[in-house]
C-alpha cells in the first residue's frame, strides 16, 4: 500500500536543565490515503508530540530524528520554503480547543478567507463563496451571515466546525486531529467525528485521529495504537480491538472505563500512576502497574512483534487472552 | 425522615447584559428532588445545562431566585451574612471542584492544606490534628511523603485526592462532586471512583455527583436527574433511566456515547 505518511523508527527529545530527556522513542506508523489512524493514549504519553512533529511544530529545545516522509518528501529536511507550502496545503491540524487556535478579535469569514486570498490571490468575492460552501458542507447554516461573526458567538462545536472547514479550503491531505471532541459534549461530539467521517471518506483524506478514549478511537478509525510513555505499544486494526487486544494497558484501559451499561462492584483501575519516558530506562514503562509482570520485563524494553493479527509490545502478548473481558462488556 | 438534601421549585435567573441578547437567562427552571442520606444522586446534563449552577446553589455559592433549599432539614435559601453562619454550611456541604490544578493553593503542603481547615472547624490539639490529617490521608490513600508535598509534586489523581480529602476534613453530610473526574486520565480516574465508592461506604456520605458522563454516572448514582436547558427532563433509578430512557434527549444523550460497535451519526452534509 501506498502510504501518505510515513514514519520510521522517530525519536523525539527534549533538552531540559541541560540534559536531553527522551519524549518519543522508536515511533513508526504510516497513514494512506483514506485512512483513519488513531492514536490513543493518557496525557504525557506522546500522542500530541507526535503531531506536532509530522507538522514539525516543535519548541526550540525540541528535536526530531528519524525519519517523516509526506508523498514522498522528507519533512525533517524540508528547508523553510518547503515547509511552509508543506503547512499551507498538505497537512492541517485541528486542536482540543478551538478558541484558543482562532483570532477572538478577527471575524471568522477573514479567518476563513485569509489564506484563500493571501495564497492564491483570489478576489474577495470568490473567496468568500468558496468559504460558505465549505462552511455548508460542514453543517453550519446562514453561512453567509455567520461570517461576519466573531468567534465568540459561536459555540464550542460550532467553531470546531468552522476549524474543519479551514482545513477543507486548501487542498489538504492528511489531517492531524488532536483530541478535536475532547472539550464538546458528547452529543455534539457524536456529530463532529461524524462530520470527520464523512470528509476522510469523500475526500479521501488520510486523518491521524488523538483521543485519550480508546472507545471512540476504535469507533472512527480503521487502525488503532496505543501508546504509552512515548512508545507504541500496541498497534491493530479498530475492527479487532475489542476481541484480540493482548497489550496488558490496552485490556486495562478498557476495564478502567465505567460503562454506560452496567455498574460493576469495583472498578478495575490500574494501580500506580503514568510515568514519563525519561522516567522508564532500559524496561518496558508499563512493568510496575501491570498485573502480568515478570522479572524479564524490568530488564529490556520489548521489541513490537506480531501477536493474534497485530502489533503488540509485550514479552508476555501470548499470555494475555482479553476474551474474558470482552465477554463481560458485551 | 429528614431528606439530606431537598430542593422545591428551585429557579435561578441571570442577568444578561450583552450588546446583542439582553434581558434574562433562566439557568435552572423548577428542579424539585429528595435525596436520601447515604445515597448518590447523579445530575447528568451538557454544558449549559444548568447542572454547574444547581450544584452551586445546594452549596451556597449561588442564591435561587426562587424555590427552597434544604439540607439536612435546615432552610438555605437565602444567602448567609457572617462569617460564621458561612461556616456553618459548609460544614454540612462541602464542594469537591472539576479541576484539581486550580482548586488548591500551590503553596501550600498537603498537611498545611488539611490543617488549616481544620484549624477553622474544629479546635484540635496539634498531636490530634496530627492523627486526624494521617487519618484523612488514609482514606483518600495519598501515602506519607505524597501528604506533606505541594501540588507541583503530586499527578492529577493525587491532587483530587487531596481535594477529595479537604472536603472531608470538617466531617460533611454532603459531598457535591461537580465533574470531579472529568480532569483525570482513564486510569486513574477509576482510582479515585473506587476510592470515592469506599469513602461513602465507610462513613455513609450523601453524593450529590454532577457529571456529563453516562458511564461515571452509572458507575457511582443510585438515581439520576437528566437535565436540559434548566429543567429537569428524566428522573428516577439510575439503572432504569439508563437502561430504557423515556425522554427523546436521554435516548439522544445514551446513543451518543461510543463503546463497542458504536458508529458515529452519517454526517447530513449540505444541509
Amino acid at each position: 500500500m501506498n502510504s501518505l505518511l510515513e514514519i520510521e523508527g522517530l525519536n523525539v527529545t527534549a533538552l531540559v536543565d541541560g540534559e536531553q530527556r527522551p519524549l518519543i522513542d522508536q515511533l513508526s506508523l504510516s497513514i494512506a490515503a483514506g485512512e483513519a489512524v488513531g492514536l490513543v493514549g493518557e496525557s504525557g504519553s506522546g500522542k500530541s508530540m507526535t503531531a506536532r512533529s509530522i507538522m514539525r511544530l516543535l519548541a526550540k529545545n525540541v528535536s526530531a530524528t528519524g525519519s517523516i516522509h509526506f508523498d514522498g518528501r522528507s519533512v525533517l529536511d524540508m528547508n523553510p520554503k518547503e515547509l511552509r507550502e508543506y503547512r499551507r496545503s498538505d497537512v492541517a491540524m485541528i486542536f482540543q480547543d478551538p478558541r484558543a487556535a482562532i483570532n477572538p478579535v478577527r471575524t471568522v469569514g477573514d479567518f476563513l478567507t485569509e489564506g484563500l486570498r493571501k495564497n492564491t490571490g483570489m478576489s474577495k468575492d470568490e473567496a468568500t463563496t468558496r468559504a460558505v460552501d465549505a462552511m455548508t458542507t460542514v453543517g453550519i447554516h446562514r453561512a453567509r451571515e455567520r461570517m461576519g461573526q466573531y468567534p465568540h458567538e459561536f459555540s464550542g462545536g460550532m467553531l470546531q466546525r468552522v476549524m474543519i472547514c479551514s482545513t477543507l479550503l486548501t487542498q489538504t491531505r492528511l489531517l492531524l486531529a488532536d483530541e478535536p471532541t475532547t472539550a464538546l459534549d458528547v452529543t455534539t461530539q457524536a456529530e463532529v467525528v461524524g462530520l470527520l467521517d464523512a470528509l476522510r471518506r469523500d475526500r479521501g483524506l488520510g486523518l491521524l485521529f488523538i483521543t485519550h478514549d480508546l472507545d471512540l478511537g476504535a469507533a472512527l478509525c480503521d487502525r488503532v495504537c496505543v501508546m504509552y510513555a512515548g512508545r507504541i505499544v500496541e498497534c491493530r486494526t479498530a475492527h479487532d480491538f475489542y476481541t484480540h487486544s493482548r497489550h496488558p494497558y490496552s485490556k486495562a484501559l478498557f476495564d478502567a472505563r465505567p460503562s454506560v451499561d452496567q455498574r460493576v462492584h469495583r472498578l478495575p483501575a490500574i494501580p500506580g500512576s503514568p510515568i514519563a519516558l525519561y522516567d522508564v530506562g532500559a524496561a518496558c514503562a508499563f512493568e510496575p502497574r501491570c498485573p502480568f509482570s515478570v522479572d524479564a520485563c524490568a530488564n529490556a524494553v520489548p521489541g513490537l512483534r506480531n501477536v493474534n493479527g497485530g502489533d503488540v509490545r509485550c514479552i508476555r502478548a501470548e499470555d494475555t487472552d482479553t476474551t474474558d473481558l470482552v465477554e463481560e462488556r458485551a | 425522615m429528614i431528606a439530606a438534601v431537598r430542593t422545591k421549585d428551585v429557579r435561578k435567573v441571570f442577568t444578561v447584559r450583552g450588546q446583542r441578547d439582553q434581558g434574562e437567562h433562566v439557568a435552572v427552571e423548577s428542579v424539585s428532588f429528595d435525596l436520601e442520606a447515604g445515597r448518590c444522586l447523579g445530575i447528568v446534563g451538557e454544558s449549559g445545562s444548568g447542572k454547574t449552577t444547581l450544584a452551586r446553589m445546594i452549596v451556597g455559592l449561588e442564591t435561587p431566585t426562587s424555590g427552597t433549599i434544604s439540607v439536612c432539614g435546615i432552610d438555605r435559601t437565602s444567602k448567609v451574612r457572617s462569617a460564621g453562619a458561612r461556616r456553618a454550611w459548609a460544614r454540612r456541604v462541602q464542594l469537591v471542584f472539576q479541576d484539581p490544578y486550580t482548586s488548591l493553593d500551590r503553596r501550600q503542603s498537603g498537611i498545611d492544606c488539611l490543617a488549616e481547615t481544620l484549624r477553622l472547624h474544629f479546635d484540635l490539639s496539634e498531636a490530634q490534628q496530627k492523627v486526624r490529617i494521617r487519618e484523612l490521608a488514609d482514606q483518600v490513600g495519598l501515602t506519607e511523603k505524597q501528604v506533606t508535598s505541594r501540588p507541583a509534586q503530586l499527578s492529577g489523581g493525587q491532587r483530587q485526592r487531596l481535594a477529595i480529602a479537604r472536603a472531608l476534613a470538617v466531617e460533611p453530610e454532603v459531598l457535591v462532586l461537580d465533574e470531579s473526574v472529568s480532569a483525570l486520565d482513564v486510569s486513574v480516574q477509576a482510582q479515585v471512583l473506587n476510592c470515592l465508592a469506599d469513602i461513602q461506604a465507610s462513613l455513609g456520605v450523601t453524593y450529590l455527583f454532577v457529571s456529563h458522563d453516562l458511564g461515571v454516572i452509572r458507575q457511582m448514582a443510585d438515581d439520576v436527574i437528566v437535565m436540559l436547558h434548566g429543567s429537569v427532563v428524566e428522573a428516577g433509578p439510575t439503572a432504569a433511566v439508563l437502561d430504557s430512557p423515556a425522554h427523546e434527549y436521554t435516548q439522544r444523550l445514551k446513543s451518543s456515547v461510543p463503546g463497542p460497535g458504536w458508529r458515529p451519526p452519517i454526517s447530513k452534509e449540505s444541509v
